[in-house]
């Protein structure tokens, strides 16, 4: 069957629906990054299945080798998961500082906590 | 030979003097070190400027590989000009930082302001240069991450939640674009600027090629605030450092917009960008829905920088609307407004910033009768609101000039009309800021306020009277601005 001969891009389909869903549904901050993370590891494993060639061995050069899977996208995802790493890192530091300033994280309470704050003019 | 590196140095040394800048222990030698760095990029840009002025088109390939398999630099009229929008601001805004920040941010964060300032400025000075589209993926995160961490530095603890919100919507636009970049890589194989140009005429009606348009258009619509895309934007200018706002405001989503042509008729060419895509009828509602709405929820702001956020977000709604005319007028228009909004919104908010240090508030209530305490800086935010408004003599008007010329070049009146009332309603929004400060007296009992510092009124001056300068000598400004409108329609730009 066709449409089962491309399951990589089910897989990435599905998490990528499911972390977006996570991300926009979720009202704990910590869950919103979650979410981030599956999203971002979604596209992670696209770039890895893409570079997969059929039949290939790992890309080292060896005598009676002569297919190779692309090593290029693994080499770009690597430094897009640096990218995620400081990006996560980053958003959980200031999901640290919010619960010492606003002492919540869910997003709700901040949001009333702003729009108190918004009234009394600050 | 220098000259032969430039187009590296001009990333590479910002780059390289972020973590310098850290390690250095006194503060105000780092600032001054930023500085440096920061008019040094400035002369660069400079002499990038005048070097592809007369068409030419540098190349750098770093570490000897050629493309398609090395990493390119590649600047050009468009693009230079570009980053001497970016450069020019820096260079502005860094001198500025100094006395601004002694205020708003607490002095064990200052060194971590400057090396994010470096930071970001490199990353986006990156992005303008790169002709490589991964490599743009990566300079986009490191500006992005940069610009999280400035904006949380603000003394509001709002500005935590808006870096916070910042930060989910521009990731998700940057991944949006890094499933852009890995679909065009699916299909062609090379991430090289020019190689992908040369291949995708090709692959016209392949459905992946058109994925990975759409997924490129929303990426960069989220990190240049198209309309409804926008909601992270007022929040981030408005809670971060009055400095920090006037940088990013000013150039950050001038970047995100460039890096979007240079996908739309560089890489795409505008034959499959506007003649199959049809992308303009997507852009044009966007870019007038942009600026009516955010035209009209600024006059109800009581805080004055949330009022020039939506502004901003107003301002590009003209670029974008100039892009969706997809003529050469339009286009000029668009490019000039990158650099006119640039001055205009900069000098508004470093003005802003100088009110911020004598007031600490930025709210329109508490700026009652500083008209008269504070000639200088409110005589420079009037200048800033007068451009903004688009009154003759300033910069404002020159690009809503064009604009307004493009649209009747197509003969698209009632968009000419809608224009005319949007700048209508920036009279009203930044008349409600000078009446409260010149007419209105100061409250009773309220501090005397002095006149701002020199450190911070003549950085803010230079930008202000740069909006007269080029709105009354235009010519360098839309030669250039008009050169590289030329330049992408006639799509000889690689």
């Amino acid at each position: 069957m066709m449409s089962l001969d491309l399951y990589n891009y089910w897989v990435v389909i599905f998490l990528m629906m499911a972390g977006f869903y996570m991300l926009i549904a979720s009202n704990h901050l910590i869950r919103k990054i979650i979410g981030l993370n599956i999203f971002q590891t979604s596209v992670f494993m696209l770039y890895i299945s893409l570079g997969k060639v059929a039949g290939g061995t790992a890309p080292i050069a060896a005598e009676g080798i002569d297919t190779y899977s692309n090593p290029l996208p693994h080499v770009l995802i690597l430094t897009a998961i640096v990218v995620g790493i400081s990006t996560t890192s980053l958003a959980l530091a200031l999901v640290i500082r919010i619960k010492e300033s606003y002492d919540t994280v869910q997003e709700d309470e901040i949001l009333e906590l702003d729009s108190i704050a918004d009234e009394e003019g600050s | 030979m220098i000259n032969e590196h430039l187009p590296a140095l001009q990333v590479v040394v910002p780059l390289l003097a972020a973590p310098i800048c850290f390690l250095i222990p006194n503060k105000r030698l780092s600032w001054l070190f930023a500085t440096l760095v920061s008019w040094l990029s400035f002369a660069m840009a400079i002499l990038l400027v005048i070097a592809v002025n007369d068409g030419t088109i540098l190349h750098y390939e770093f570490g000897g590989w050629a493309p398609p398999w090395g990493i390119e630099y590649k600047v050009d009229i468009f693009n230079s000009y570009v980053l001497l929008i970016v450069t020019a601001i820096g260079a502005a805004v860094f001198p500025y930082s100094w006395k601004s920040i002694q205020k708003e941010i607490p002095e064990t964060h200052h060194r971590i302001y400057f090396t994010a300032m470096l930071l970001c400025l490199a990353g986006l000075l990156g992005m303008t240069i790169t002709g490589d589209a991964f490599n743009l993926f990566v300079l986009l995160e490191i500006s992005s991450l940069s610009s999280y961490t400035l904006i949380s530095l603000g003394r509001d603890r709002r500005a935590l939640t808006a870096s916070f919100q910042y930060l989910i919507m521009g990731t998700i636009g940057a991944t949006f674009i890094l499933i852009g970049v890995g679909l065009l890589y699916a299909l062609t194989g090379t991430l090289n600027m020019a190689d992908l140009a040369s291949r995708i005429p090709a692959l016209e009606g392949s459905r992946t090629l058109e994925a990975a348009f759409a997924f490129l258009i929303l990426g960069f619509g989220l990190k240049l605030a198209m309309f409804p895309l926008h909601l992270w934007l007022p929040n981030a200018y408005s809670y971060a450092p009055s400095s920090v706002s006037a940088f990013i405001g000013a150039t950050a989503t001038k970047v995100a917009i460039y890096a979007l042509l240079r996908f739309l008729y560089t890489v795409f060419g505008s034959s499959f960008s506007f003649d199959y895509m049809q992308v303009h009828w997507l852009l044009m509602p966007l870019a007038i829905a942009s600026f009516m709405f955010a035209s009209i929820v600024a006059i109800f702001q009581d805080g004055i920088k949330r009022l020039l956020a939506y502004s901003s977000v107003a301002q590009i709604g003209y670029i974008l609307l100039g892009i969706s005319l997809v003529n050469v007028t339009g286009l000029t228009a668009a490019l000039l407004h990158m650099f006119n909004h640039a001055l205009m919104k900069g000098g508004l908010f470093l003005a802003l910033g100088a009110i911020a240090y004598r007031i600490g508030s930025t709210r329109v209530q508490s700026i009652a009768g500083i008209g008269q305490a504070m000639p200088y800086t409110m005589a420079a935010f009037v200048i800033g609101s007068l451009s903004l408004i688009g009154v003759p003599l300033t910069v404002g008007f020159i690009s809503k000039w064009y604009l307004i010329l493009a649209t009747l070049e197509k003969g698209y009146w009632p968009l000419t009309v809608l224009i005319i009332i949007s700048s209508l309603l920036a009279v009203v929004y930044t008349w409600r800021v000078i009446e409260t400060a010149y007419f209105q007296e100061r409250p009773a009992g309220a501090p005397a306020v002095k006149e701002a510092p020199l450190s911070l009124l003549i950085p803010t001056w230079v930008v202000i009277l740069a909006n007269l300068y080029f709105g009354i000598n235009s010519s360098l400004s839309t030669d250039l601005a008009s050169h590289a409108a030329l330049l992408l329609f006639g799509g000889s730009l690689l």
